[in-house]
């Protein structure tokens, strides 16, 4: 494993965007451990820290108008899909400011403004519905990508391999994100997969699949930026294999005896965050005042959060049943079919 | 104008994709073959393929999808052959359907239709006999609809594309043939009320989708004994309508109810329970319960009639509860 990356460095602008989109994760996901372990926010906790690249590195490449769909450990994903600090913090700590008025929580973060569709705690739960968003949007004639973050654990469940078909056989504009982090909890890759190539199994679909270096945030953005591309111009379904790994455990409650230390700090060398810096260093793309800015930005930002969640408010009991089902006269029926005619007539095939 | 309970769905269908260019038809073997039960036979040369679409066997993948193109913007109907089935697709409609608008905050709603036959009757052996849509009935988030009628059939499935939140509908798979007169100008009904089929004032027979005909069968043996029993139809199991059931009792002061289901933990056992809290001291006899015998249903002809409810067994549990004299 080289600490250097292969990938050329972008712009200095670029370079720096990137760097502090994966801080902003690393920083917020230090916060919330730092919060769980002091009982301000509970429940189920998992983080992404080392995983930072994959969804800086895809999110960079979507169009405001796409859509994500993530799994339980998506905070980073939410955040970078534009769901801000505050209100992610706020959902854990089960406020009516956070983005989902405190009934999601951590594994269940939603937000219908940026498209960001959960949030599952069902393996391959999501992929299903990625297939669908992208179905909606093949019939209506709009043009637009649905991303969909999983796990390599989810390769085993039926659900996979149905809507990998699925999106095939119907050419649906979708991008599986294969989050390949070797564990599904404690499971070892080899342990659950005959065949342990990500890659190889979407192409028995007739997927376009690459294997990517999900350390290596330029190789992760690029290799998306020709997924996004290929889906975009209707080729069909595309298939990304991020090659990652999770520096901390499962959760907060996973004591991880299924691995050893020593291939941990092997993994935490190449850390997306110090590689990427290194790199612009070398380039002299990174002076220390600018590291040092970016850094206090950050800080700032969840610094923010923070006092944002903890000023939040208690959902009031007496609603303990809204959202059930919807409240008399929703509006959601008129507005969804004006947004449909409206994309059909703009590909100029209404009727 | 004549109909069939099928010709009744089927009309609703194509009705639904004419007023609605969103509403799409998807499912295994809905197109080509027809629909497992006939119902679609027709749609697909009149709507074509990308708007009746046959799916592979992947119950669980389908419905999922429909899931998001419902939070894509589409109304999609899918149709899950039978509620057995549907087991394989539990997660995508529990765990999604019917929990993403909470979940979301109410941000999400699933504007979704599924259709399933149900129930037994036609010796298919247990994998495909079982009644399980008062398990459905259980989940928050879900709508439940049960047809029984021509004109529900008829009326249900626009009303339900309507709903901006998942709606089940199960349709008893004895009922495709059932022919009778449709209105001719039919079309949607509400979806909030059970229907007093048939007043009367010595007991309440409360039921829903296929056991109505064995229930309206025991009316008139009833009324024949000098017995004048009152039929609900429940139309709806989720939300059910207590007003239209605790009413009837009020006035009857006896209920039996009629389930296909297993008795433990159905949703009789929920109707009875409800009657049990609100209606106590409006009874003069013990609330009676005719359902299946707690068996997979099996397939020999007489072994499945002696483990489902059926005209006699209701005559009988409807004797004891007025002979129950208070
Ligand atoms: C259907 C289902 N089965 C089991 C679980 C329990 N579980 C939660 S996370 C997990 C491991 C998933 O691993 P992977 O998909 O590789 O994702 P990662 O956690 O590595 O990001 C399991 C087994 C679950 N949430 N859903």
């Amino acid at each position: 494993m080289s600490p250097l990356l292969d990938t050329a460095l972008p712009d200095p602008a670029h370079s720096r965007h990137l760097l502090q989109q994966m801080l902003r994760v690393r920083r917020l996901e230090e916060k919330c451990v730092e919060l769980y372990s002091a009982a301000r926010i509970r429940g189920f906790l998992h983080v992404y820290i080392g995983e930072e690249a994959v969804a800086a590195g895809v999110i960079e490449t979507l169009a405001a108008e796409d859509a994500v769909v993530a799994t339980y450990r998506e905070h980073g994903h939410a955040l970078l899909r534009g769901v801000s600090a505050g209100a992610i913090l706020a959902e854990m700590y089960g406020r009516a400011e956070g983005c989902c008025r405190g009934r999601g929580g951590s594994m269940h973060l939603f937000d219908a403004t940026t498209r960001f569709y959960g949030g599952n705690a069902i393996v391959a739960g999501g992929l299903p519905l990625a297939v669908g968003l992208a179905l909606a949007d093949k019939m209506a004639g709009r043009r637009r990508v649905t991303a969909c973050f999983f796990g390599e654990g989810a390769v085993a469940e039926g659900e996979f391999h149905e809507s990998l078909n699925l999106a095939a056989l119907w050419q649906l504009p979708v991008l599986f994100c294969c989050e390949n982090n070797l564990y599904a909890m404690g499971t070892a890759l080899a342990r659950s997969e005959s065949q342990t190539d990500m890659a190889l199994k979407a192409a028995a679909y007739e997927i376009p699949a690459w294997s990517v270096d999900g350390m290596d945030v330029l190789a992760v953005e690029e290799a998306s930026r020709r997924a996004v591309d290929g889906v975009r111009s209707g080729g069909g379904p595309h298939f990304l294999e991020l090659r990652t790994y999770r520096f901390r455990a499962h959760s907060m409650f996973d004591p991880e005896l299924y691995r050893e230390k020593s291939e941990v700090a092997q993994w935490m060398e190449r850390d997306p965050i110090r590689l990427l810096q290194a790199a612009m260093e070398t380039a002299g793309q990174l002076p220390e005042e600018q590291w040092a800015a970016l850094q206090a930005d950050v800080d700032a930002e969840i610094t923010d959060a923070v006092a944002f969640a903890e000023a939040g408010t208690l959902e009031p009991v007496e609603d303990l049943t809204r959202f059930v089902t919807s409240q008399p006269g929703s509006e959601l029926t008129s507005r969804a079919a004006s947004d449909h005619n409206r994309a059909r007539s703009a590909e100029g095939r209404a009727g | 104008m004549k109909s069939t309970y099928r010709e009744a769905v089927r009309a609703a269908l194509r009705d639904a994709m004419r007023r609605d260019e969103r509403v799409f038809l998807m499912g295994e073997d809905v197109g080509r073959y027809g629909g497992g039960f006939a119902v679609s036979l027709g749609l697909l040369e009149e709507f074509g393929p990308e708007r009746v679409r046959d799916t592979p066997l992947s119950e669980s993948g389908f419905v999922g999808a429909g899931i998001g193109a419902a939070l894509g913007g589409m109304r999609p109907v899918v149709e899950i052959m039978t509620v057995n089935f549907s087991l394989l697709a539990l997660d995508q409609i529990v765990n999604n359907a019917a929990t993403l608008l909470h979940m979301s905050g109410g941000q999400f709603n699933v504007p979704l239709v599924i259709r399933m036959t149900t129930g037994a009757g036609r010796q298919l052996g247990a994998q495909h006999s079982h009644s399980l849509e008062g398990w459905y009935a259980h989940i928050p988030g879900l709508r439940i609809l049960t047809p029984a009628t021509l004109a529900d059939a008829r009326g249900m499935l626009w009303t339900a594309l309507e709903d901006p939140d998942p709606v089940l509908i199960f349709e008893h798979g004895s009922l495709y043939n059932v022919a009778g007169e449709l209105e001719d100008d039919a079309g949607p009904v509400e979806l909030d009320k059970a229907a007093v089929l048939r007043p009367g004032t010595d007991v309440t027979l409360i039921t829903y989708g296929g056991t109505l005909a064995a229930v309206l069968d025991a009316a008139d043996q009833l009324a024949g004994e000098g017995i004048d029993a009152e039929v609900i139809d429940l139309r709806v199991l989720r939300p059910l309508d207590d007003g239209t059931i605790l009413g009837s009792v009020g006035r009857t002061h006896r209920a039996v109810v009629v389930d296909e289901g297993w008795r433990s933990g159905s949703i009789s056992a929920e109707i009875a329970a409800r009657i049990g809290e609100h209606a106590f001291f409006d009874l003069d006899a013990p609330v009676e319960r005719v359902c299946s015998e707690e068996v997979p249903v099996p397939y020999a002809k007489h072994m499945e009639l002696a483990a489902l409810p059926s005209a006699e067994r209701v005559v009988a549990a409807a004797r004891r509860a007025v002979g129950a004299r208070g």
